[in-house]
């Protein structure tokens, strides 16, 4: 390995600044960097550092006078600073080159170093079979110490690290004088990396980033060698001898050897012996001491430095000449440029994810970049695979709470620091132990710090009362609105298959209320032959008859609640009663549940129109079309302040709308706002007339009724010292300036915080976010759920655009536009969009791109932006034009900030493939199954076309669409159906046939399903269908009656943007 | 002399402001509660405030009065772009934790305080 060579040097010195975890993977690093590296480079770099011209002096100078100090040994080497840590590291970088035969000499130099140092071997832990024993490997690089210096000297890197050094604040100096000085638990590098990364050309910057990535590691492992090796006494490496020599010989690099043992210096490393290259040689010594602990290392994401982007990243692309920039398969959230193992251990980026994922340094450089930061966070995500941790004590920074996390740094075995306020905290007791490898002394590879999302068990401090039972009440609206919809059938019924899947245990308590203009109440109370109901009619002052027995265990009164979920659909068909109570019907619900906490289910067919929170008709049908004046504010605040009365008693209240009339859901729609609750909208429910909608509304409450559920939840979201949030979207209360209240959590509820900074991060390499989500499961359990996510922070504008987001900035800023339009106007929200644009590629346009060509210029990461954002001003919230109903229009806006980003951008950009010629090339298998993976189109006619069918992905729905000329093999073998015009008006399955074509298509649809936790519906469209313009009305690119195309959107932005 | 008490209360009115949007920031105390013991204050300020010029239109100080029209046009702009609440008062807990605003708030406050203290010397020398 070229890195080796590096180390050695290195390795003393970072072991003792950092106490780092050992890091395995220093590998691929390595390789990495040489890319980015013409091997003439290298060479050139060569002669220069022998002569010590360019950077030599300097360093020289500053090396000697410290190194004098030591050992004395600089004299002879003005050139060369071996003693320097950083221009080792510097090396692995260039190791590439050396692979290469002439260089050869140069490693062999390196190693020396290495063989002294005992704790070298370790970094390698990686893949090479463990050597023999160290010493071996030393005695090779002991002939030739002169020859260290040609490596030592090196690249400029070494210049470069050296003025990085001053910056580091905290950091343990260098080149301290003495040698003897103990293993500081210095802070990590990250400083120095960062500086390399930022500055001048982006190959360069990769190949020095790697490089000192490598370096870090290294000593991080090295660090840890010496630590644990003893603990452990299993490392070949730890005997104490070599340990306490480790400081001095890593100073005194260059001429040290001499002073080796002399076993060390003699000994030929069998590899050499072989003919390998040297860096093989490190390898062995790399053994086992910490291949797992690929983190401990937090060192490492000081190291950072390295940028991964791929070189089409690095691409600057004129929008109006490349039109086809979607890609034909989902489009994936960049990689934050960090070093692999950090990355490898970062949270995932479907639950946390970050709009740019390299953070401005300062907020004058995010101003200037004029890209929203921003998080997005789908915190309760259904995973497939969750650590969970059960101990005594959770490791917490003892002055902001963090919990311990893959990115915090262990500064040696007892001690660790924070990564978020930089604190020093003990390690406790029980953390030594790691429970996964039954081994002691290992706090760097338990659980919590080798998974980026984790979830502990939550012992009784953090409890505030006894988990809560989890509880749920139905809320039906029995008007005779309500009935003539025939809902209460498909939901009775949906409850009855499901209420033994309800997530709970023996303690689940059920309960139901109705209410037309008075509210009824069942008592189910065991021994009743069947459920009772009690009327209550004075709605002004609500009160609770007989409370004990309205909620009742599920399992003690089953066959009751069965008998009544059975009854309730006959029993309100004959009623008149027109009138809707549902505020008082919510207080008495309100009231009911106080006690325990839980979750309110609301149905809801009209307008409120009895008692408090009653409502009037707002929508003038007439003024639809202009973006002015229409009432997406809540009319009265009833409804907000009940749901803060529910949520201050962990009451969450989710509402189901079904209703073919305005039901003013901007204010109906608080009470789930800010209960945490959710809202589904069904316009037009009717259980004969609107199939389709009979079908969604099962689906979803199939979903709805057996998803996990976490009560009396509360989140926080803890940022590096720097930044600080500025605002929350999504369903809850915000409780104080990092904590959310949230009465319930459900797994399909996504957030999204708004973060600004306040403070400059000059200091640091890295910030993390850690969101922490404390919730009592359906089982009775408290249990905190914690995802962690690191990210490097950039100080130039261009690497801040090279990292963005785009799907988390259009995520971000539909968000802000959502709150935009209530609190100013939709106009001013659709023209915050366009601007958002304009700003940031103007930004780019005018401070990275250095020639002003002509085109619109945007960086390939943000190459979708434009597009995004066109999308999103024709989305159901944004759009203008007359085909928007106000609760539609309102719903839409609900699901922006409810709704995870994956989902949201589906809805808002959703997939188009063509299905007709579906074949098995490029075909996913999973598990027994192939599934076909057609390309995803343009949203655009222009890709439709008569002879083919294609399906629109849009998150919650499936439409296809099938062409009028269609081939006959698709409709006889995929659709079963005869002829087109067989194709019956409303289809949502596709049938089994015993055909390829079928069983691709099934495939395909079943996998896209697979991949949602919940169930969208397919509406299969024929030409004349009349959901037919709802299809078009996706196709975004195209211009429709009252928005731009996507080409003219573009020469508009190119217009704004050149002015 | 009355109008020294009073004024003093309005500058009592302004630290506690103060104080209450910073308990906030620092998380001390609940929004809910917070903004249930502020909203109360608010009316009663403004009144007072109104109240104030009143008597200095009877009393024809008529830079005084200029002086403190802006502000009660202030108060009376921005009790009528409030959100939609039932009871009296500004401020609402589901809005007040974001971060615009608040830092809105506390400016408001010491802008306010500033001006009290300004009133305060104005009717103590020329009065």
């Amino acid at each position: 390995m070229p890195v080796a060579p590096g180390n050695p040097h290195g390795n003393p010195e970072a072991a003792q600044r950092q106490g780092a975890l050992p890091s395995t993977p220093l590998r691929r690093e390595v390789t990495l960097a040489p890319a980015g590296f013409p091997r003439g480079d290298t060479r050139h770099f060569r002669p220069a550092v022998g002569a010590s011209d360019v950077a030599g002096p300097v360093h020289s100078a500053m090396m000697s006078s410290q190194v004098v100090v030591n050992q004395g040994y600089n004299s002879q080497l003005p050139g060369s600073y071996p003693p320097l840590t950083p221009a080792k590291t510097l090396n692995p970088g260039s190791g590439h080159y050396y692979s290469g035969g002439s260089q050869g000499p140069g490693q062999t130099l390196h190693r020396p170093p290495v063989a002294a140092n005992p704790a070298v071997p370790s970094l390698h832990s990686g893949p090479v079979p463990r050597m023999p024993a160290p010493a071996s490997q030393s005695p090779a690089a002991t002939p030739r110490p002169s020859g260290g210096f040609l490596p030592g000297a090196s690249p400029l890197p070494p210049v470069t690290w050296q003025h990085s050094y001053p910056s580091m604040g905290s950091q343990v100096n260098h080149y301290p004088p003495a040698p003897s000085q103990p293993p500081v638990p210095g802070s990590t590098n990250l400083s120095t990396n960062h500086q390399y990364v930022s500055s001048g050309d982006p190959l360069l910057q990769n190949s020095y980033g790697k490089s000192g990535i490598t370096s870090n590691t290294n000593s991080g492992s090295l660090m840890a060698h010496s630590n644990y090796d003893e603990i452990e006494g299993g490392g070949f490496l730890a005997t104490p001898q070599l340990a306490t020599k480790n400081p001095q010989i890593s100073r005194s690099v260059g001429y040290t050897y001499p002073s080796l043992p002399p076993g060390y210096q003699n000994v030929p490393p069998p590899s050499s012996a072989t003919g390998m290259p040297p860096s093989s040689l490190n390898y062995p010594s790399g053994p086992q001491a910490f291949p797992q602990a690929p983190l401990g290392a937090n060192h490492l994401t000081a190291s950072m430095g390295g940028l991964s982007l791929h070189p089409e990243g690095l691409r600057v692309v004129n929008l109006l000449q490349e039109r086809k920039m979607l890609p034909s398969t989902p489009l994936q959230p960049p990689v934050p440029n960090l070093h692999e193992d950090i990355q490898k251990l970062n949270c995932n980026p479907e639950l946390f994810r970050c709009t740019l994922t390299s953070i401005p340094q300062t907020q004058a450089l995010l101003n200037k970049a004029k890209l929203p930061l921003g998080l997005l966070l789908h915190p309760f995500k259904d995973l497939v695979q969750l650590p969970v941790v059960t101990s005594s004590t959770i490791v917490r920074c003892r002055s902001c709470r963090t919990y311990i996390n893959p990115f915090v740094s262990f500064l040696d075995q007892r001690r660790w620091k924070c990564n978020l306020c930089y604190r020093v905290n003990d390690v406790p007791e029980e953390f030594m132990y790691n429970p996964l490898t039954r081994v002691y002394g290992e706090p760097h590879r338990r659980p919590e710090v080798q998974n980026a999302t984790i979830e502990f068990m939550a012992p009784s401090e953090y409890m505030l009362r006894p988990p809560q039972p989890p509880v749920y009440l139905f809320v039906f609206d029995v008007s005779h609105n309500a009935v003539e919809t025939g809902y209460l059938n498909s939901v009775c019924q949906s409850l009855l298959d499901n209420l033994d899947l309800l997530p709970g245990n023996t303690r689940t308590k059920i309960g139901f209320v109705t209410f037309d203009s008075t509210i009824h109440f069942y008592s189910l109370q065991e021994g009743l032959s069947q459920p009772q109901m009690l009327v209550i009619s004075d709605i002004d002052d609500v009160f609770i008859p007989m409370p004990e027995n309205l909620l009742v265990n599920l399992n003690e009164s089953k066959e009751l609640v069965q008998g009544l979920l059975k009854t309730l659909p006959q029993m309100f068909t004959k009623s008149l009663e027109t009138q809707s109570a549902l505020g008082p019907a919510l207080q008495a619900a309100f009231k009911l549940m106080a006690p325990t906490g839980g979750r309110i289910s609301v149905f809801q067919t009209q307008l409120p129109t009895l008692g408090v929170g009653a409502l009037k008709p707002r929508e003038e049908p007439n003024q639809r079309s202009s973006a002015k004046e229409i009432h997406l504010t809540p009319s009265t605040d009833f409804y907000k302040k009940l749901a803060l009365d529910c949520s201050g008693q962990q009451v969450a209240v989710d509402l189901f709308l079904l209703s073919g009339q305005y039901s003013d859901l901007a204010s109906l729609g608080c009470i789930s706002r800010y209960s945490a609750g959710s809202v589904y909208y069904y316009p037009s429910y009717h259980h004969q007339q609107n199939p389709v909608q009979v079908q969604k509304l099962q689906k979803e409450l199939q979903r709805y009724l057996t998803r996990k559920i976490g009560f009396e939840a509360v989140m926080r979201i803890r940022c590096t010292k720097g930044l600080s949030i500025h605002t929350f979207h999504g369903n809850f209360f915000v409780r104080s300036t990092d904590l959310l209240s949230l009465p319930n959590v459900n797994p399909d509820a996504g957030y999204a915080v708004q973060m600004s900074v306040e403070e400059s991060l000059t200091d640091t390499q890295l910030v993390s976010f850690q969101s922490a989500l404390l919730y009592t499961s359906s089982k009775g359990e408290r249990r905190i759920r914690v995802h962690t996510l690191c990210l490097p922070v950039v100080s130039t504008l261009n690497e801040v655009f090279l990292g963005a987001d785009v799907q988390a900035i259009s995520g971000l800023l539909a968000n802000m536009a959502v709150d935009r339009s209530v609190t100013a106007s939709l106009s001013d929200a659709r023209d915050a969009l366009v601007n958002a644009v304009i700003d940031s590629l103007s930004a780019y346009r005018s401070s990275v791109l250095s020639n002003q060509q002509p085109g619109l210029m945007v960086p390939f990461s943000l190459r979708l932006f434009p597009l995004f954002v066109l999308a999103l001003l024709k989305q159901k919230s944004f759009q203008t034009g007359t085909n928007a109903r106000l609760d539609e229009r309102i719903f839409a806006m609900c699901q922006v900030k409810n709704q995870p980003l994956v989902y949201l951008m589906l809805t808002t950009h959703p997939s188009l493939y063509r299905v007709d010629n579906l074949s098995d090339e490029g075909a996913l298998s999973i598990s027994d199954r192939t599934v076909p993976q057609p390309p995803i189109l343009q949203l655009s006619v222009e890709n439709l076309s008569r002879d083919g069918a294609f399906l629109m992905d849009a998150g919650s729905i499936l439409m296809l669409w099938v062409g009028k000329n269609c081939a006959q093999n698709f409709l006889s073998q995929v659709l079963g159906v005869q002829n087109y015009a067989s194709i019956p008006p409303i289809m949502t399955d596709l049938p089994e046939l015993d055909t390829p074509e079928s069983a691709r298509t099934l495939a395909f649809i079943s996998w896209l399903r697979e991949q949602r936790p919940f169930f969208p519906v397919l509406y299969i469209l024929r030409d004349e269908s009349p959901m037919k313009a709802n299809f078009l009305q996706h196709m975004v690119e195209d211009r429709t009656e009252s928005a731009l195309s996507y080409y003219e959107f573009l020469l508009h932005i190119q217009q704004q943007v050149n002015k | 002399m009355q109008a020294l008490l009073l004024t003093a209360a309005l500058i009592f009115f302004a630290i506690w402001h103060i104080l209450a949007f910073d308990e906030l920031k620092t998380d001390y105390k609940n929004p809910i509660d917070q903004c249930n013991t502020l909203n109360p204050l608010v009316l009663s300020e403004y009144l007072i405030h109104a109240f104030f010029c009143t008597m200095f239109l009877y009393a024809a100080k008529w830079l005084t009065l200029g002086l403190n029209m802006s502000l009660l046009a202030y108060h009376i702009w921005r009790y009528i772009s409030r959100p939609v609440m039932s009871g009296p008062g500004l401020y609402d807990p589901t809005t007040i934790m974001n971060a615009d605003i608040l830092a809105y708030c506390q400016k408001e406050g010491w802008c306010k305080l500033a001006f009290y203290l300004l009133a305060l010397f104005l009717t103590t020398y020329m009065a």
